[in-house]
Formats: structure tokens, sequence, C-alpha cells
């Protein structure tokens, strides 16, 4: 499958930092496919919002390169292309809002784009009514709930039909409500409207529904690959700084104890169901 | 304490005048406001106030609002009316004299004719804050001054209107924020409310403070999602609302034609 995101050993160092001190992102390879699901996990600091802003040219590489569907960042000209295919939505949904309406406000990007009335309206429609927020159209963003909010966001970067989109801990702000409701509506995009998504997160439970797992740490990728594989490795996961969710932890504490299980599940049902076959199995 | 604070003062109702093109309303104001002045007697005055009651009656915004308005006013009001009293000196008719204060009909009749001027202003400018979002307000004036872009401005109005908006948009937000810092202050043992005014302003800085320090935050985090979403000034951007003033605009604006030609007329005449 084709590839639309790819990073060749990119190393990104912050203005104000001294040259010695180490860099926010280092000597990442990465490429994403086309239509796939992938979570970026990591600690604060582990680098991983440095990795985003890199992907749209919002930060510029200090070496290597960063190229979306064949165009490359560091060239000026590609940028307005770049960030249309490539959505961004970040973690405060209160400070990415422009407009006092909410229509208005998913009709910001295609604005910018330069479209006709025409147009606009049918992808603002269409925008609220995928991320089923078309009742609050005429609303006011601040009478809105988190999760709205946020859903409202991710609107108006649908508005631009972009190609991928990279969520940058978008639910880290919200109530547990919120923060399903904004997760539904990403695996919905995905697999019903085949957009790419990159969802960056340091809650385990949202890795899910991906169809890969990497992990991040102090700026480099330490673990990449299906969800299954990245947490059956359960001491890397803790090496990266991150709490193991409660049904690997589970898991893992009973392989120690000696039962027959494999601690890659995630989800309560997945764990509950291998530690059936495990005793069903008769191991012990 | 500051959730009682509601931005503009828009009241949510339909009604023909709500519905009016924002780029006529604001016009029409500004000619009313200018022929409000142009009145010379009385008569061209009366002219005026029944077309400020008519616009309030369509407006359909309850008198209570408006009444709301004129209270905050009322010093202005009858400060004017004194010193209109005491300063006209002039005409036959002594009303009423006592040390060096002398009040005639004139005086009394000037200041009548000021404050009525007053409260028709007052009135017909709480017409459009009620009847017109700010979001409306904003868009008529970008496209009014629109023009403004022959003289090479086209970016900086297209840079106000969109300051603008951005303030609208988070003046809620920062108010939201601002009671959660006091909140939170008060919490720490913050007194806010006592003391004289120099201490009272010396307790704010614990709240002013951390309040700049977030909206330079949010700042950063809005430059970075306006980026994101292909933002890049004025230059090649459309709109998905296009204003297009209707049959209801060009009647509003020629029944004012008429009452303004009325005005001259009756203040020449009479």
């Amino acid at each position: 499958m084709q590839n639309i995101i790819e990073i060749n050993n990119l190393t990104f160092q912050y203005d104000g930092d001294s040259p010695n001190s180490s860099a926010a992102v280092e000597g990442i390879n990465l490429q994403i496919e086309k239509g796939s699901f992938t979570v970026i996990l990591g600690h604060n600091g582990s680098g991983k919002s440095t990795l985003a802003k890199l992907l749209n040219g919002l930060l510029l590489p200090t070496e290597g390169s960063v190229s979306v569907d064949g165009l490359l960042t560091t060239d000026e000209k590609n940028i307005f292309e770049i960030r249309r295919k490539l959505g961004m939505v970040f973690q405060n949904p209160d400070n990415q809002i422009v407009c006092t309406v909410v229509e208005e406000d998913v009709a910001f990007g295609p604005e910018n784009l330069g479209l006709e009335p025409s147009e606009i309206r049918k992808r603002v429609d269409s925008a609220l009514e995928t991320v089923d927020m078309t009742e609050y159209r005429f609303a006011a963003p601040d009478r809105l709930s988190g999760g709205q909010k946020q859903r409202v966001a991710l609107a108006g970067i649908l508005a631009m039909e972009p190609e991928c989109i990279v969520l940058d801990e978008p639910t880290a702000m919200l109530d547990p409500k919120g923060r399903k409701e904004v997760i539904e509506t990403i695996t919905r995009l995905n697999k019903e409207k085949g957009i790419t998504v990159i969802l960056i997160t340091h809650f385990m439970e949202e890795a899910e529904n991906a169809d890969r797992v990497i992990v991040m740490d102090s700026g480099k990728i330490t673990a990449d690959g299906s969800l299954f594989d990245v947490f059956s490795n359960t001491g890397l996961i803790v090496n990266a700084g991150l709490a193991l969710p409660q049904s690997v932890e589970l898991l893992s504490v009973l392989k120690q104890k000696g039962f027959n299980v494999k601690p890659g599940y995630i989800s309560p049902k997945a764990a509950a169901k291998e530690i059936y076959r495990a005793l069903k199995g008769g191991t012990l | 304490m500051l959730s009682s604070f509601t931005l503009g003062q828009y009241y949510n109702t339909t009604s023909v005048i709500h519905r009016l093109d924002p780029r006529f309303k604001l016009l029409q104001l500004i000619f009313i406001i200018a022929f409000i002045f142009v009145c010379k007697n009385f008569f061209a005055l009366f002219l005026m106030c029944a077309l400020v009651l008519i616009a309030m009656l369509l407006s359909k915004v309850p008198f209570r609002m408006y009444l709301r308005n004129l209270k905050v006013i009322l010093p202005i009001v009858v400060f004017t009316a004194i010193l209109n009293m005491l300063y006209v000196n002039q005409g036959e008719v002594v009303l009423f004299s006592w040390w060096i204060i002398t009040v005639t009909l004139d005086g009394v009749l000037k200041a009548a004719f000021m404050v009525i001027r007053i409260l028709l202003l007052i009135l017909i400018s709480a017409v459009l804050t009620y009847t017109t979002t700010p979001t409306e307000l904003t868009d008529a004036i970008e496209s009014l001054l629109k023009p403004l872009k022959f003289l090479g401005l086209g970016e900086l109005v297209h840079t106000l209107a969109m300051m603008m908006t951005i303030s609208l948009r988070f003046i809620p937000t920062l108010t939201d924020e601002t009671d959660k810092i006091i909140s939170a202050q008060k919490a720490r043992g913050a007194d806010l409310e006592s003391g004289n005014i120099l201490s009272k302003i010396k307790a704010l800085l614990p709240i002013l403070i951390p309040l700049l320090f977030s909206a330079i935050r949010r700042a950063d985090d809005l430059a970075d999602a306006m980026d994101c979403r292909c933002y890049s000034g004025g230059k090649g951007r459309t709109r998905m609302k296009k204003l297009v003033p209707g049959a209801k605009d060009y009647i509003t604006t020629t029944i004012l034609i008429v009452v303004f030609a009325a005005v001259i007329v009756v203040g020449k005449v009479f």
C-alpha cells in the first residue's frame, strides 16, 4: 500500500536549547500507510507533540526530512497543500475554535482555501453531519461541552477534506463521556471514510482500534508494531514511562505467576477471553 | 461573579429589523444619528422621535430592555439638562431667578431639546445592538470598509475584522478563566474586597498576571490552529455567507430618505 507520510532520519532541536542538550526528536524513520489508524504513545516530554508539529510544517526539521503525499515540508510552496492534506486537531478545544458561531468556525478552513460559497456550504453541512453536530450549527462554541467543542474542531478539519488527520492528545482535557464521543468519531472517520488517522495520546485504552502502535520515549521510537505485539512487551511500555492498561497489567501479573497467558490484550473483554482460554486449557 | 456579564446585548427573536442586512442597518443608524443632530426644531425632532419609536416597535424587543439602557445614562441626561438650563440665559420669560442662577423658558426648552436628542441617540443605537449579533456587525464593518482596498488597506481591514472576531470569540473563554483564577486565589486566602482603592488594585495583580499568561499561551495555540487551517490573511480568502441585500433593505432605506427629506423641509419651513 502507498505511504502518505515518509519520515527520513528526522531530528529536531528547539532553538532555545543548548547544542549539547538532547534533541526533542532524534533520528526518526517512519512511514505511515494511507488509510491506516496509527496510535503514538508516549509520556509528557517524549517528543510526540513535537513530532506532530513536524508533520505539517509547523516546525521544520533540523536534520532529515518529512514528506506528506510526496511533498516535502521544507519547501515553502508546498506548505498550504500539505496542511490541506494533513489536518491537525490539538489538545485544548477552546484554543482552536476561531469564530463565534459553530458553522462559521467549520467554514473557516474552506474559506481560507478560497472555495466557492456554495461549495463551502456543502462541505460545512456534511462535516457537521459526520461529527453529529448539525443541531448545534448556530450555537456559540463556549456553550458546548468539551467533547462537542472537540467535534466542532474536528469538523473544521474535515471541511478541508484532508487525507490524513493528526490528533495531538485530543481527549486530554475531556471527561470520559467527551473522550468516548471523540474516539468513536475518529474511529468512524477511519473505517468509513478511509481517512488516515494518527492519534497521539497517553491514554492507552484509546489504542484499542489501532492498526499500529508506536511508542516514543526521549525523542526516539522505542516500539513499533501491532497493538498485540507492542503490549505483549510490557517491560518496554513501563520503561517508556507509561502506565499499563489494567487488563494488560492483570495479564502480565498472571503470566509472572505462571499462567499461560499473553499480556497483549488491551480491552477488558479480550483480556477476559484470554484468561478464560488459559483456564480452560488447564495449564494450572 | 462575572457569569452575569453577557457579551453585547443581542436580543434573540425574529423581527423585520433583525433580518435586515447588517450593512444597511449600520449605515441607516449612522444616518439617523446624523439627522438627529440636523434637527433644528421640535417639529423635526418629533419626526425623528416617531421614526425611532417605530423602529423600537418593529424590533419586537420588550420596552423594559430599552428602559434598562436609559437608566444607565440617566446621570448624563440630568447633568446635560441642568447645564443647558443654567447656561441659556436669553429670552424674556424668566421662570426662576435666585442669586446668580437664572432659568428662562428658552433655557428649559433648549434643555428639553438636548435631552430628547440624547435619548433618541441611545434608543436607536440600542435598536441596532439588540437586533444584530456581534458577528454580523463585524462582517458588516469588514464589508463596508472593503473599498479601502483600493488605497492598499485591504489587508488592514481584514486584519481588524479578524481581530474583532477573535476578541468576541475569546471574551467568554477568558471571563470563565478569570472566574476560576479569582476562586483559586480566594482559596489561597487572597483578600479582594476589603481595603482602599490602592490595596484593591494591588489585590488584582495576582489575578491579572495568570490571566495574561494564559491569554498569551492561548494565542500561541490559536495561531498554530489557524496555520493548520491554511490561514494566510485576507488574500484569496472567500466567505461562506455572502451578505445579500433584499427588498426589506431597500424599502427601509427609501422610507428613511423620505423622513430625512421631511426633517430638512420642516427645519426650514418652521
